[in-house]
């Protein structure tokens, strides 16, 4: 005989099964990406203008190319939770949220597959 | 009696009709955190599609010379430079936005004096940076 109550089942878990994980991801992703813009607005000054020569030549040096595919991944990962959460909201009509939450995580896995794949064919000298 | 018949609620569209509805956006006068707030979500959804800008562009450079030339000069016209602006202050304002979150998150700064006082900073502080940033672009490159 378990002793355990079925509190354990719900406790932190709430009624979409993954307790505090879209908070936290959030959270996680944000962090990641305060820091990751820093170097991706200085990136882009430093840029701004560069022909084609120069910015493959930066690419090529993994210092600069990881923390673009680490920014593209954090960032597609964050702004499909933060659409969710507007979609969730606005969006009553059970069919259409469902087709919409569907979209919205096509669009960011493709958006985010497309900027690494590029990022990567400059780093590894397209 | 037909009416008495009690609703079944949600589904059904006309379900929703004549119900009261809780009091919204317009009942309020705007102030500055409930302002920063829509704004963050706002700034949120714009970068949302603005992440097809950076794409784009590393696409570009992924493309070739003469496409990435192309994307650059079309970057390169007013429309394009006013949009890098928008999307620089877009992207700053999210950012400090995400701070004062973090601020909440830690429970700190809920009293009314410093949400006002975050928010304004947030508003003000993104204005700044974005200013600080174009004015050094501007000064690299000899112009707009």
């Amino acid at each position: 005989m378990s002793l355990r109550t079925p509190l354990k089942h719900v406790r932190r878990h709430g009624s979409a099964r993954d307790g505090t994980d879209h908070f936290w991801k959030q959270r996680l992703t944000g962090l990641a990406n305060l820091v990751l813009s820093v170097f991706l607005v200085i990136f882009l000054i430093r840029h701004a203008g560069a022909d084609h020569a120069a910015l493959k030549e930066s690419l090529r040096h993994p210092a600069v190319a990881l923390p673009l595919v680490l920014l593209v991944i954090s960032g597609t990962v964050h702004m499909r939770l933060g659409m969710q959460t507007i979609i969730e909201d606005y969006v009553h009509g059970e069919s259409s949220k469902i087709v919409l939450l569907l979209l919205n995580t096509f669009f960011s896995v493709l958006v985010g597959a497309t900027g690494v794949l590029a990022v990567l064919k400059l780093g590894f000298g397209a | 009696m037909a009416e008495a018949r009690p609703r079944t609620g949600v589904e059904g569209k006309g379900a929703a009709a004549n119900r009261p509805l809780s009091p919204h956006l317009q009942i309020y006068k705007p102030v500055v955190n409930m302002v920063m707030s829509i704004l963050h979500r706002i700034t949120g959804a714009a970068l949302y599609f603005g992440s097809l800008l950076l794409v784009w562009w590393l696409v570009a450079a992924a493309v070739g010379p003469a496409y990435f030339d192309y994307v650059n000069g079309l970057f390169a016209t007013l429309c394009g430079k006013l949009l890098l602006v928008g999307y620089t202050w877009t992207l700053i304002h999210h950012a400090l936005g995400g701070v004062r979150h973090f601020v909440w998150d830690t429970g700190r700064g809920f009293d009314l004096e410093t949400v006002d006082r975050m928010s304004w900073l947030t508003l003000l502080g993104s204005a700044l940076i974005t200013a600080v940033i174009w004015i050094y672009v501007i000064g690299q490159r000899g112009g707009f």
